[in-house]
């Protein structure tokens, strides 16, 4: 099980390499002088000498590269010219905000998505078999700011349930004593049900947001999966056993047509990083997307350069886990090798 | 003494539901199983053997209806029986074990684990004791170390090894019917008989009734007491197994064991069935589906075909069937 | 596995009659893809004559009138600037469905020739597309295309170069497995007996039979193009005010939903919806008419 995980660490370092050259690419690839734009828009010739001269890009191309490299070693990803601050400080600061709104998002939607897959296969031709084709369509169609904005107006402008779409918490809350950096955990550590409850209602629009966009293409795989299983010898097999429906449907085949459903999960992952950019724009959630956005505006390349690189590294880690999750579940993978 | 049999048939008639029309498979197809008892049910592909015994056993596919006929099991028909009854007779008073048994088992659940949730839901065991009850189950179907084996996966093993896993999983609850549908295709030739003798030596220690389902006649002969010959649906002949072969009445049957293959036949003569299977969709089909390639067809053959005593021995469902002992087949051992 | 001899009967003699016949079947027969197809063309129709046959100019703004509700005069309501969002959002039409045709335009050259190449002529040709495949998969999509945008330019073509790198990888991808299936193939080998340079052999033979397959992937990454382009202006690359976009118009009237407003940002959003949905819908209809086996 170890030397599985470990060969898979050795596959992921071209993965690496390529993802740093790449990022590197972009920063030269820049139109005009890279210089300029690392030193920003308020930046004097000097400070552009400067820049030019600690990024070396009088130098040969190979030279940059390695010079890129080391400074990525160390950490450092340059400063983030609003604040001053090492671009790394603010992307770490600004990870726990993300990452809380994500896997809430993608909790919410396999919490409906993989139930509504599963019984739509189980019950094909039923109203939850139609109602899931449509989730499934309708799901990717939907922009997904669109859907936030249409969230905001319903719910907080007409209803009036939900808080302003105004960032993690109301200005009257304090954030928790940081233990993870998320709140909602931080706030039970904490024993503060009310922060708690504060917090909950701030992610509620944005999850819900992130969780309707992931929620297509995991019904489809969950259901596409659950029918190609039910049809399969060993279920055959199972009937004819007598096991209970309950047997069949959740022991024997819910783990099987899992196989699938979790490889989908990195495409899923793609398309959530780069959503969760848009939906911080739109609930000003206080994260690494909204980070770079603001960057963007500004003007300042190398937060967004930097957003990307740690993006990039995330998917990767992220892929990697899903990988080493696959092989927990299916034995095949785990004992053929 | 007549003993309630088994297993009885009686016109069962099944159809499917296909994009190119309505498939009549099974037509009033009737037999018996009596207690204990091990008979073949034999016929070309596409002759609804195995349709039979999905129906029976309630695990046709979605699109198949069963349209006509009873299957009385222990007082119980099993096809007016609701899901929820037929889940509580499977496993427990009748079980089936499928060819390919590779993909009949599930590939990510250790083998031990399957045979036990059919103890747990079948078999009277506590939750605590069915691990090792699989066990003796993996010894009692002849796997070698069955500690170790317990907990391995079906890739691990051989196509035998999963045959034996297979029947540990029918036999676990000691079901007094077993449906084997061609268990040894895709074996090779020396697990075959192994699987075969494994079989027939557990059904002969649980007294259990047994339904070999194969195209192979000669299989059939050497381990049925009695055999029931099908063509498109149809039950053509049933007969004692040694009357069979020495006075085959039904065209068919002749013609069937004509081309088996025995080792004193030259490839030159092997013959074969003269004809193909009807397309089952037709709406004009006779009443005697063999009639279209039978070379003893009168005009009797378009009545519908005769039905005899229920309490026959050896039934010919024929107008014209060919005379007693007329042909005398080529010797199969007998096991 | 298609049937790899079948395809190309089907392509040479009668084929394009058959084909338009079968087209027709598919549409006729299956409501919801005559739908799609209705709207697909008023989409094309809206693209090509849109701007010129709004009722009020798209980029004339009367500040006396802003922000008024859906009316009679302003079927769509006007924005901040008192633009007419009806004439905005057709004008709009024209610019998104550009974009979604040129990226997949683009997409299917490079990536479709770069797979194919790869497929047929094995070796360093196909490490050297895979690998670059494989490290564009390594990032997040969008976040990708955003560093892309960001580093080049923000340009309306720097989008759809974006937006055509990260699909390179899905095509060449299929392109590749298609290329080689077909590359032992009869009529191939028979095209090499003939004297065909590989290189023929690849443009008229390989390529032709790879289109089909591709052109269901095509209808669908238009939509994702339109989504892509949409996202990438709403938070500021690409697209500039005052040009009409769907996505930079859903950006415009964020801040005014909060305050009730919603029809700023509902039309643009509504009409983005729609016009993926749309290619959605075509994508499976295309897959019925090119491959019936493939239907779902």
């Amino acid at each position: 099980m170890l030397t599985s995980i470990l060969r898979r660490l050795v596959t992921v370092i071209p993965t690496l390499v390529g993802v740093v050259f790449v990022t590197f690419l972009l920063t030269r690839v820049l139109p005009g002088d890279p210089a300029v734009y690392f030193a920003g828009p308020t930046a004097t010739p000097e400070s552009i000498a400067e820049v030019r001269k600690s990024l070396g890009l009088d130098n040969p191309l190979q030279e940059q590269f390695d010079r890129y490299v080391v400074e990525l070693d160390h950490g450092n990803l340059g400063n983030y010219l609003a604040t001053g601050r090492p671009v790394l400080a603010e992307l770490t600061s600004r990870l726990p905000a993300s990452a809380e709104l994500t896997l809430f998002g993608l909790i919410i939607s396999m919490a409906i998505a993989i139930p509504l897959g599963i019984l739509a296969a189980v019950k094909q031709g039923s109203w939850i078999d139609h109602t899931c084709r449509i989730v499934a369509t309708a799901g990717v169609s939907l922009p997904v700011f669109f859907t936030g904005l249409l969230l905001v107006y319903v719910f907080y402008f007409r209803l009036g349930w939900a808080p302003a779409p105004l960032g993690r918490l109301d200005v009257f809350y304090d954030a928790p004593p940081a233990v993870t950096g998320f709140y909602l955990i931080d706030s039970l550590l904490a024993g503060n049900l009310e922060l708690f409850r504060a917090s909950l209602g701030q992610l509620i629009l944005p999850g819900v947001t992130l969780a309707l966009f992931s929620l297509a293409p995991i019904a489809r795989m969950t259901r596409a999966s659950m029918l190609t299983v039910m049809a399969s010898d060993y279920i055959r097999t199972a009937r004819a056993s007598g096991l209970s429906p309950y047997t069949i449907v959740v022991t024997y085949a819910f783990r099987n047509a899992m196989l699938p459903v979790i490889t989908t999960l990195g495409m899923v992952f793609s398309f959530l990083l780069g959503a969760n950019v848009l939906v911080e724009k739109v609930f000003a959630w206080p994260g690494i997307g909204s980070f770079a956005v603001e960057a963007l505006i500004a003007s300042d390349y190398a937060p967004v350069q930097g957003f990307v690189l740690t993006m990039a590294v995330m998917y990767v880690a992220l892929n990697l886990l899903i990988d080493i999750l696959y092989g927990v579940v299916d034995p095949r993978v785990r004992l053929e090798a | 003494m007549t003993a309630a049999p088994a297993l009885s048939v009686e016109k069962l008639c099944v159809e499917f539901r296909t994009r190119s029309g309505v498939v009549r498979a099974l037509d009033n197809v009737s037999f018996s199983v009596a207690k204990g008892e091990t008979i073949a049910l034999v016929g070309e592909s596409g002759s609804g053997k195995s349709v039979t015994a999905y129906a029976v056993m309630g695990i046709l596919d979605p699109a198949g209806r069963v349209t006509g006929g009873r299957a009385m099991l222990d007082g119980l028909d099993l096809l007016s029986a609701s899901e929820r009854q037929l889940a509580d007779v499977r496993g427990r008073k009748m079980a089936m074990i499928f060819q390919n048994p590779r993909t009949a088992l599930n590939p990510i659940r250790q083998v031990g684990r399957q045979i036990a949730d059919v103890l747990i839901r079948h078999g009277d065991v506590t939750r605590k004791a069915a691990p090792a009850a699989a066990i003796e189950m993996l010894r009692a179907v002849g796997i070698t170390d069955p500690v170790r084996r317990a907990k391995t996966y079906p890739f691990e093993m051989s196509g035998g090894m999963c045959q034996r896993v297979m029947i540990a999983i029918a036999l676990a609850a000691k079901p007094s019917l077993l449906i084997a549908d061609e268990p040894t295709t895709g074996l090779d030739v020396t697990t075959q008989a192994v699987i075969m003798d494994l079989i027939s030596d557990l059904a002969k220690k649980l007294g259990m009734a047994t339904i070999f389902i194969t195209h192979d006649l000669a299989l059939a002969g050497q381990r049925a007491a009695r055999i029931v010959v099908m063509h498109a649906g149809h039950i053509v002949e049933t007969a004692p197994t040694r009357d069979l072969f020495v006075n085959a009445r039904h065209p068919y049957t002749a013609e069937l064991i004509a081309a088996t293959p025995d080792s004193a036949t030259s490839l030159d003569a092997l013959a074969s069935i003269p004809g193909s299977l009807p397309d089952l969709r037709r709406a004009d089909l006779p009443p005697c589906r063999y009639s279209e390639r039978c070379p003893r067809k009168t005009e009797r053959c378009a009545q519908p075909l005769p039905v005899g005593p229920p309490e026959a021995v050896h039934t010919i469902a024929c107008w014209n069937p060919l005379p007693e002992r007329a042909i005398s087949a080529p010797k199969v051992n007998a096991a | 596995m298609t049937d790899i001899t079948a395809n190309t009967a089907t392509r040479r003699g009668g084929g394009a009659a058959a084909l338009l016949r079968h087209a027709r079947y598919v549409i006729g027969e299956n409501p919801i893809t005559g739908l799609s197809f209705g709207l697909f063309l008023l989409i094309v129709i809206a693209a090509l004559v849109g701007p010129w046959i709004v009722p009020y100019n798209p980029l004339a703004s009367d500040t006396s009138a802003a922000l008024k509700p859906p009316s009679v005069a302003h079927w769509f309501g006007t924005d901040q600037l008192g633009r007419d969002i009806f004439s905005r959002v057709v004008a709009a039409t024209q610019l998104d469905f550009a974009i979604a045709v040129l990226s997949v335009v683009l997409v299917f050259l490079i990536g479709g020739l770069a797979g194919v190449a790869a497929g047929f002529f094995g070796g360093w040709t196909d490490r050297v597309v895979s690998r670059i495949a494989d490290t564009i998969m390594a990032f997040p999509l969008f976040v990708l295309a955003m560093g892309i945008v960001a580093a080049l330019g923000n340009t309306v073509q720097n989008i759809i170069l974006a937006t055509a790198i990260i699909n390179f990888p899905l095509y060449a991808r299929v392109a590749r497995a298609e290329a080689n299936i077909r590359r032992e193939a009869g009529f191939v080998e028979a095209a090499r007996l003939s004297g065909n340079s590989e290189w023929r052999i690849l443009a008229f033979h390989i390529l032709p039979n790879v289109f089909p397959i591709l052109v269901v992937q095509m209808s669908l990454t238009m939509g994702y193009a339109i989504l892509n382009a949409a996202g990438l202006s709403f938070i500021g690359l690409g697209v500039r005010a005052p040009t009409p976009e769907w996505g930079i118009m859903v950006a415009e009237g964020a801040a005014n939903i909060i305050s009730g407003e919603w029809w700023v940002a509902f039309f643009p959003g509504a009409a983005l919806m729609i016009a993926v949905f749309c290619f959605n819908l075509l994508g499976d209809g295309m897959r019925d008419i090119v491959d019936p086996r493939r239907r779902t």
